[in-house]
């Protein structure tokens, strides 16, 4: 029998095996722990799924970046031989099209570390040491560095300490800030909201982490009307420097109960800020800016890139500003903007954007709430073409918006109507194949580039 | 019912207690007639019948104690010691309201004053109370955080989301229920199953009590007794105060929902006259001396009105200011 590695969490694509608590000729029985492996959140147990012996370790302990269902070891099975099923080869792509939202490749990644290379002016280039790093440890490390720099900073929500974090993005700031500092909270958003919120009221500086933005519907009154409104209501008396962080958007096949992008809800609520990075680089300098920063801040990550790597610097005064954007490439065709996931996806459709001719400025929001529009214009200006790409939602999404604010401010200049590809209004579905459907894919993003270009 | 001056309280101080239950008594009076000549808009909810529940904490509460409350709550920043006049302009919608007029009657905060408002939303205010008892263990400060809330927010989720967080993380909070009987239009007999309300936080391990609210000395022996658990337990307590508001929810509330008997049998108990009976036949306070206190307050009012008619409305310019800092 097999042994095949496991995924052990949805996001899961390749797994380290830490450590064999078996070697061959062993005899274990079903439930055994036969390995450690580390998956992209937490180091889980391999049990046995037979009773039997270990006739081969096929993968040494140590090695790292397995790919899920690669076969690791070889269990003899007592008795008879069990027949191996063979699954029925399921065609994984969409039907409708075939060249969709495919896993962000390796040269995906490069191209965005390159990128921000290539616009390090707008990425607080100094000269700092920089180390290649997720985005989940740039956010650790931006939690880490603002709670050393002020002691009224603390972090509260579900798994956040003990646990070390749902997604990892919390590991190890209990250890390093105790209890008092860093505190898992029942399952209670409205509560523990709420209370965050009257403690930002008092002078404190919370960050309030939603394992997923889908629990902050839980407490969007809290956030509204509480943090949102105080400042103007009391004339500028009360103040709520707090920020609301954790992954919004869909990560992978949790369905729709757990993968919707909030970013139009919160930009709609004056008094918020909301930002949106794309990016280990960003992440860090915004997170610290946010914390730093005496309003709410919602700010939205995203599941899918907290393992995606990019140079950030080592250094307590690495700062991003809230509100501007980044243009990530420089080109004169056409403008085409996004934000956090959406930001990969056009990255993914690049090369085929490249083949068809057509050179595109890439703007990289990263702030939603307040928005960059300078730089937005400017490029529209200079390309008269505008494809504007968000995973929400399409209708009254944040997209809709912006093509209103492009009309209206670079009406005389754009060549071509403007061109939005959002998610479907739909429930996000489970399906692996009518989850991509329902996401922006490279398909769509090519054909909008190709009809505001005017490319048959 | 209880009479007696167990807090050892002078004439002196006993006589300034009375004086902000008559405050907020004409200053909720003159909020009614300008509300009627439409110089006060939007809600407005009076505190009228209530005033021993604020005072009675009061007597309780040491200067750099927090308090937050829900809506109902001029009577709660006048207790807190906001200058009367900018709480009326902030009823008028002026520039000189103690939020610019751009909060009104419902949302109103004095930081120096460590009053955190003045909320909104049913139950809203309660986590919010909560996090600023949090802040105050946080910073080993030695205050307690005071959550008002009505009998409506009792059966609002969040509230037992927040006695949760509040006693599992022994918080120094005095939740203060102020049970009027009535969610709006809704008797509590309708609203609210089980027994006392004060009793859905004991589940939670919160100690508390039930007190007469209409009494001065009850409520401020309840609150002293409460301020000293909190204190040396580092928990948090709950008291329910019986109460009733004389007028309707918010101006607007034609009070359908209970009779004119009712109302009037409870006026029989009106805390303020309770009060000044106390003082004169139990505390032999010459009659003069009281009268002193009103007439002067009454005198004050027309100050107040008057500053918060003459103050002009905001600046246009203020409806972009203060979204962000």
């Amino acid at each position: 029998m097999k042994i095949l590695l496991p995924a052990l969490s949805p996001t899961m694509e390749t797994g380290n095996l830490v450590k064999w608590l078996v070697k061959e000729g062993d005899s274990v029985v079903s439930g055994d722990i036969l390995a450690e492996i580390e998956t992209d959140k937490a180091t889980m147990e391999l049990e046995s799924p037979d009773d039997g012996k270990v006739e081969k370790i096929l993968v040494k302990e140590g090695t790292e970046n397995i790919s899920v269902n690669t076969e690791i070891a070889l269990l003899k099975v007592d008795g008879e031989e069990i027949e191996e099923i063979s699954e029925k080869p399921i065609n994984k792509s969409p039907q409708v099209s075939s060249n969709s939202s495919e896993p962000l490749t390796t040269e995906v990644k490069i191209s965005m570390n390159s990128l921000l290379n290539q616009t390090k002016e707008n990425s607080g280039a100094k000269n700092w040491s920089e180390k290649e790093i997720s985005m989940r440890e740039a956010l650790n490390q931006a939690i880490e560095e603002e709670m050393k720099l002020d002691k009224d900073v603390f972090l509260l929500g579900e798994e956040v300490a003990e646990y070390d974090g749902a997604y990892k993005v919390t590991q190890g700031l209990l250890d390093k800030f105790g209890s008092k500092r860093v505190l898992d909270t029942p399952i209670s958003e409205h509560g523990f909201t709420g209370l965050a919120i009257g403690a930002a009221m008092a002078g404190l500086k919370p960050i309030c982490e939603f394992m997923t933005f889908n629990f902050s519907m839980q407490a969007i009154d809290q956030i509204v009307n509480s943090a949102a409104k105080s400042l103007y209501m009391s004339g500028g008396e009360i103040n709520v420097p707090i920020v609301f962080r954790g992954p919004n958007g869909a990560a992978a096949r949790v369905g729709a109960q757990h993968s919707q992008c909030f970013i139009s809800w919160f930009s709609h609520i004056p008094g918020l800020i909301v930002i949106a990075p794309s990016n280990a680089r960003d992440a860090k300098g915004l997170l610290k800016s946010s914390i730093r920063n005496p309003n709410p801040v919602v700010f939205l990550e995203h599941e899918l890139l907290y393992k995606e790597k990019t140079n950030v610097p080592e250094e307590n005064d690495f700062l991003i500003p809230i509100g501007k954007g980044n243009l990530i490439k420089e080109g004169k065709d056409v403008t085409i903007i996004g934000f956090s996931m959406s930001v990969q996806r056009i990255l993914t459709a690049l090369p085929s954007i490249e083949k068809l001719g057509v050179s595109p400025d890439i703007i990289d929001l990263r702030s939603i709430k307040p928005l960059d529009e300078e730089l937005i214009y400017k490029s529209v200006k200079k390309t008269n073409r505008v494809v504007i790409v968000e995973d929400g939602f399409g209708n009254t999404s944040f997209g809709s918006h912006l093509s209103y604010l492009i009309q209206s401010n670079c009406f005389d200049f754009l060549d071509s109507e403007i061109i939005k590809v959002s998610g479907k209004d739909v429930p996000m579905p489970y399906a692996e194949n009518l989850e991509k459907l329902a996401l922006p894919n490279t398909d769509e993003i090519l054909s909008a580039v190709k009809k505001v270009s005017y490319i048959n | 019912m209880s009479k007696k001056n167990k807090n050892n309280f002078t004439n002196e101080q006993l006589l300034k207690f009375y004086e902000k239950m008559y405050l907020i008594r004409k200053f909720e009076e003159k909020a009614a007639q300008l509300y009627g000549a439409g110089k006060i808009g939007g809600f407005c909810h009076l505190y009228i019948g209530q005033e021993a529940v604020v005072i009675g904490i009061l007597s309780s509460i040491n200067s750099e104690d927090t308090v937050i409350t829900a809506y109902r709550d001029h009577g709660h920043i006048l207790a807190r010691g906001v200058d009367p006049k900018l709480v009326m302009s902030e009823l008028t919608g002026r520039k000189d309201g103690i939020s610019k007029g751009k909060g009104g009657s419902m949302h109103m905060f004095s930081k120096a004053n460590r009053f955190y408002g003045g909320h909104g939303i049913v139950g809203a205010q309660v986590p919010l109370g909560v996090g600023i008892g949090f802040a105050h263990k946080y910073r080993n400060e030695k205050k307690i955080s005071r959550v008002y809330l009505g009998d409506g927010a009792m059966s609002n989720g969040q509230v037992f989301e927040a006695f949760n967080l509040a006693s599992l993380w022994e918080l120094p909070v005095l939740f203060i229920i102020e049970n009027n009987k009535y969610g709006m239009g809704t008797s509590i007999g309708r609203s609210a199953a089980g027994g006392e309300l004060y009793e859905r936080a004991t589940v939670f391990g919160i100690k508390g009590e039930k007190v007469d609210g209409m009494n001065f000395f009850n409520v401020s022996e309840s609150a002293i007794r409460a301020r000293e658990y909190i204190e040396k337990n580092s928990k948090p307590y709950i008291i329910e105060m019986d109460t009733y508001r004389f007028r309707g929810h918010s101006m607007s509330d034609p009070g359908l929902y209970r009779t004119k008997d009712e109302v009037n049998k409870m006026k029989e108990i009106d805390p303020v006259l309770m009060m000044k009976e106390t003082l004169l036949n139990d505390y032999k306070i010459q009659e003069d001396t009281i009268k002193d206190i009103e007439s002067d307050i009454k005198k004050k009012i027309k100050d107040i009105e008057k500053f918060s008619l003459e103050s002009p409305l905001p600046d246009l310019k203020e409806l972009y200011t203060e979204v962000y800092l």
